[in-house]
């Protein structure tokens, strides 16, 4: 068990390519840590470097308190597993998982007593003597787990480990996974895509951009305070919603609605030094239908009106879709997002919204609805540099 | 509708079928006339039929009491085995190196194979002729097998890097997590996984070495080395004023057996092995 | 505080010594460091032989052409500058058999590129016994050459052959020039086009299923589908296939050789290099053929490459891993 410290590590590939850039990333003893990212934003590489299977070009890699840039991968005592699981074919299960172990001469007796524990934990015992290519994808998944875990390793990296699984299995998975790492106690590096896999999974959530460490927190603390347009948008499905706005006099204008700042929010611009145009934030579920609410609630924000585009019942509650009139916001950052999604070729005209309303809303298709929504969870950026103006962190 | 579709695929499959038929006899036709030939009496060897009017085995019986014939065989056999295993041995280590490792000078290599590829061997006879001749590796086994080689490495770098470069790369990435150095993720590892290609580009480079007739003939002078298709080029026949065509249809059948042998059985492979380095060139 | 400065002052230095540098003075780990030592050992012995093998004998090779040196009169041996390239490339026997050369090369490889396509075609999509089709196709590929090139010689030799008398009695068509050629052509066809078919195949194999298909939606019939949609993606493994089959075709020898012995201007330049050097043990002017051949060759692989560009073998190999 040990602690993990990425101190101003970069790496360059030797075509030039800057995939990690000055990261900084203090990974405690028995911590669950995430890596998210949109796809080529270095989470594979910087996982790699903590392997020891990528160089660092420059920064210092330490696992319990030891520089370890210049070792092998066999002497800095970590696990990996990979997305496409990379068992040996030609071994059975058994032989795979005892492989680390063979491999660094412990005695006969103890890998097999090693081995039969991994797999009673994993509950492989009746696939021991079959060969990988007999075993479904996620009996293969447990396999790859069972792997790293019998030598009892300082650290497990995980680089998108379940990616390969069917919706179902995968979620069954993430909580052994889970489980699994609470049983052990092993410090663990978990890259993933999958935003319900960063939410619910770790400890803390690193949330990388072009090789950049964007903001590093507990999920919810990142889901709350976004430290940029960037993490705003990445984090949170279905993602916040953004427009164009203005501040003047106190006041914000955007096709939405004009809206009174309140008194926390006018104080945190001051300090942040605003500029005049702003992108504002407004995640779905701070949105309501205007008609549910009370005037005492309707006062604590502004409402819009607008036809419903889509609606989709969730049960618990409602998606309304809106499409309102004016230009989309735009920013390098949310470029960057809507290519990570694929949404970046979609011809729209307008500005896209969504809203999460309670399933008791009256909204029907086609027809126009009353919106309100909450004036203290806005949000607002600056669009030149991303930067949160309304961030309330520490 | 269901006995339309029916007449509808047996015409196509008669069809493919009269191709199929025309395939084989366009790829056994000279084949089995070099074996008629070899099984006719000599008073028949020159009656212009396809099959045998009287069959005999006289030939092979001929052949083989002639030590020109034997010791050639042998040459045969040997050199082209020798060749093979240092070729593949060799060609495993580059091909390993070339699909799975960075270093400098990997470039280079695959030029240089490339070159030697598209090599006129021509080239290489005057000059090895003159060389071998001064080191005294003229009209011996390692002056055939040191060309052999050398013809048979990029094919054999070329086939296996293909089938290294279908094992999975993190395989490897996974055996150096799970401690091994990069040796023993090669021997662990990845050999075991490259063992069929290997055995694919082993038959690949034998047949190479079994065909080879321009340097057996310029870089030997006896009996000593010449292997059988030179030697046939010589075949006078049992006694000197016999017609050799018998003689030399049998040796020819003699030398022909062991690839079609190897053909039937490794179809799948040798298919697999020239049209893997194919496809990426 | 002092270490803190340090620290970066360190970091900066070694940031510049990478700079300047260049890769070569970049500090490697051990991971890296052993994986390239293991790579240059793992291809010196290949190297090491084939430039020793092929390396020197070529510019052993040019020096002799530079030399006159006849093994019949060593004592005359001495160095004559280009009069051997005067001599070769001024001598009738030479160009004749340039010219059979690329005939061969020419005739042959269309041919085969022809019967390849089609033999592709049937090994791939035959319906019924593909495997039987495959595996006696690969029969010519695997059989010497000089097999072969006997089983042709006596199937043409008045008398004893059986294709012999389709063109009447006592034609001799091995003695014959024209016939002689097309013979020769027709056994080089013969062996090579499975392999030409092979090559191809590899090629047919990257043609999606789906794409033939949308293609036949799009009302594409099947001449157009192996026209428009086989062909041009096909592109790169027939050049890839036309570029090996040229270089190997110009080399031709064992089959001259059995065949027709090069009489009658039959003979390629393999033969005349061949004939001026084990036969007449002229080495110099041996030598000069066997340069001449060589950058012939160089040319076409060159023309090919300048070409077709990026669809050569080997453009976008080696980078990968
Ligand atoms: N071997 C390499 N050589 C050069 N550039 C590379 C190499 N490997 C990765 N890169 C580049 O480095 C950047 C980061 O790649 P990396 O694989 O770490 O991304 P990732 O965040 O894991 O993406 P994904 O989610 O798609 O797996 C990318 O721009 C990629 O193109
Ligand atoms: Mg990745």
């Amino acid at each position: 068990m040990a602690e993990i410290v990425l101190d101003k590590v970069t790496k360059r590939y030797p075509d030039g390519a800057l995939a990690v850039s000055d990261v900084d990333i203090e990974i405690a003893d028995g911590e669950f840590i995430i890596l998210v990212g949109p796809s080529g934003c270095g989470k594979s590489t910087t996982l790699n470097m903590i392997a020891g299977l990528e160089d660092i070009t420059s920064g210092e890699l330490r696992i319990g308190g030891n520089r370890v840039n210049e070792r092998a991968p066999k002497d800095r005592d970590i696990a990996m597993v990979f997305q496409s699981y990379a068992l040996y074919p030609h071994m059975t299960v058994r032989e795979n998982m005892a492989f680390p172990l063979r491999l660094a001469k412990v005695d006969n007796a103890t890998v097999e007593r090693k081995v039969n524990d991994a797999a009673e934990i994993l509950d492989l015992t009746q696939h021991l003597d079959r060969r990988p290519a007999n075993l479904s994808g996620g009996q293969r998944q447990r396999v790859a787990m069972g792997r790293a875990i019998v030598r009892s390793p300082k650290a497990f990296l995980m680089d998108e480990p379940l990616s390969n699984l069917d919706a179902k299995l995968r979620v069954q998975m993430r909580t052994s996974v889970s489980r699994l790492q609470k049983q052990l106690g092993t410090t663990m590096v978990y890259v993933t895509h999958d935003q319900v896999e960063a939410m619910t999974l770790g400890d803390r959530v690193v949330v990388m951009r072009g090789g950049v460490v964007q903001q590093i927190g507990a999920p919810q603390y990142l889901y709350d305070h976004p430290s940029n347009l960037f993490v705003a948008g990445f984090i949170g499905s279905p993602s916040m919603n953004f427009l164009p706005a203005t501040l003047e006099d106190g006041t914000l204008r955007s096709s939405l609605a004009e809206l009174p700042l309140t008194d926390r929010i006018r104080k945190l611009l001051e300090s942040a030094d605003a500029p005049r145009e702003v992108i504002m934030g407004v995640r779905p579920e701070h949105f309501e239908d205007a008609a549910l609410l009370d005037d005492a609630s309707r006062a604590r924000g502004a409402t819009f009106t607008g036809q419903v585009d889509v609606l989709e019942s969730m049960g618990s509650d409602k998606y309304a879709y809106f499409t309102l009139s004016g230009e989309q916001a735009t920013s390098a950052e949310l470029a960057e997002l809507a290519a990570d999604v694929g949404s970046a070729d979609v011809p729209t005209s307008g500005i896209q919204l969504v809203t999460r309303i309670s399933a008791a809303s009256p909204a029907r298709l086609g027809q126009s609805a009353e919106i309100w929504f909450d004036a203290d969870k806005v949000q607002l950026f600056d669009p030149s540099s991303g930067r949160n103006l309304t961030f309330a962190g520490e | 509708m269901a006995g339309l579709g029916g007449t509808e695929t047996l015409g196509r499959k008669s069809r493919w079928a009269i191709l199929d038929l025309v395939v084989v006899v366009y790829a056994l036709v000279p084949v089995l006339w070099i074996m008629s030939l070899s099984f006719k009496t000599t008073k028949t060897l020159t009656d212009g039929n396809f099959i045998p009017r009287e069959w005999t085995l006289d030939n092979y019986k001929a052949i083989f009491q002639t030590s020109e014939f034997v010791r050639a065989l042998g040459n045969s056999i040997g050199i082209a085995i020798i060749s093979t295993v240092i070729a593949v041995v060799l060609g495993t280590m580059a091909a390993y190196a070339v699909a799975r490792l960075d270093f400098p000078g990997k470039k280079a290599l695959v030029g240089v194979s490339l070159l030697v590829a598209m090599f006129p061997q021509v080239s290489l006879v005057s000059p090895l002729f003159e060389i071998e001749r001064s080191v005294g590796l003229f009209n011996t086994w390692p002056g055939l097998i040191l060309p052999y080689i050398t013809f048979a490495l990029p094919l054999s770098i070329y086939t296996l890097s293909a089938f290294f470069r279908e094992i999975p790369w993190e395989l490897e990435k996974a055996a150096k997590m799970d401690g091994a150095t990069p040796a023993q993720a090669f021997r662990k590892v990845i050999a075991p996984l490259a063992a069929p290609g290997v055995f694919t580009t082993a038959i690949l480079v034998f047949i190479l070495c079994w065909n080879d007739f321009l340097f057996a003939i310029s870089l030997t002078s006896t009996s000593a080395s010449r292997t059988v298709p030179a030697a046939l080029s010589f075949f006078t026949g049992a006694s000197q004023f016999e017609d050799p065509t018998g003689s030399i249809s049998a040796a020819a059948v003699v030398i022909t057996v062991p690839i079609i042998v190897f053909v039937l059985l490794f179809q799948r492979r040798i298919v697999a092995g020239l049209t893997s380095g194919a496809v990426k060139g | 505080m002092s270490m803190q400065s340090d620290m970066s002052q360190s970091v900066i230095g070694a940031d510049a010594v990478k700079r300047s540098g260049g890769r070569g003075k970049v500090v490697l780990s051990e991971g890296k460091k052993a994986e390239r030592k293991l790579g240059l050992m793992l291809i010196a012995p290949a190297a090491i032989v084939m430039v020793a093998v092929t390396g020197w004998p070529i510019i052993y090779s040019v020096w002799l052409s530079l030399q006159r040196f006849d093994l019949r009169f060593p004592e005359k041996q001495a160095f004559v500058g280009l009069e051997n390239y005067g001599t070769v490339l001024s001598n009738g026997y030479w160009w004749t058999a340039f010219g059979v050369t690329s005939l061969i090369t020419v005739v042959s490889v269309v041919f085969e590129l022809v019967l390849g396509m089609g033999l592709a075609l049937i090994m791939h999509r035959t319906l019924v016994g593909r495997g039987l089709v495959r595996t006696v196709a690969l029969i010519p590929y695997g059989i010497v050459t000089v097999v072969a090139a006997f089983s042709w010689r006596y199937a043409w030799t008045d008398g004893t052959g059986y294709l012999a008398s389709l063109f009447g009695q006592d034609q001799a068509l091995l003695t014959q020039r024209v016939p002689a050629l097309a013979i020769i052509i027709l056994a080089e066809v013969w062996k090579t086009v499975p392999f030409m078919a092979l090559l191809l195949m590899a090629g047919l194999a990257l043609v999606p299923e789906d794409l033939l298909k949308a293609a036949a939606m799009d009302g594409a019939n099947g001449w157009q589908r192996f026209t428009k949609v086989m062909i041009p993606v096909m592109k790169p493994a027939i050049l890839v296939a036309l570029l090996f089959r040229t270089l190997d075709a110009f080399r031709i020898f064992d089959n001259i050789f059995i065949l027709t012995s090069g009489a009658q201007n039959t003979s390629s330049v393999s033969m005349q290099t061949y004939n001026n050097l084990i036969k007449g043990l002229n080495l110099g002017i041996g030598a000069t053929m066997a340069v001449l051949i060589f950058i012939t060759v160089a040319i076409i692989a060159f023309v090919f490459v300048k070409l077709f560009g990026t669809a050569a073998p080997g453009s976008d190999q080696e980078g990968r891993r």
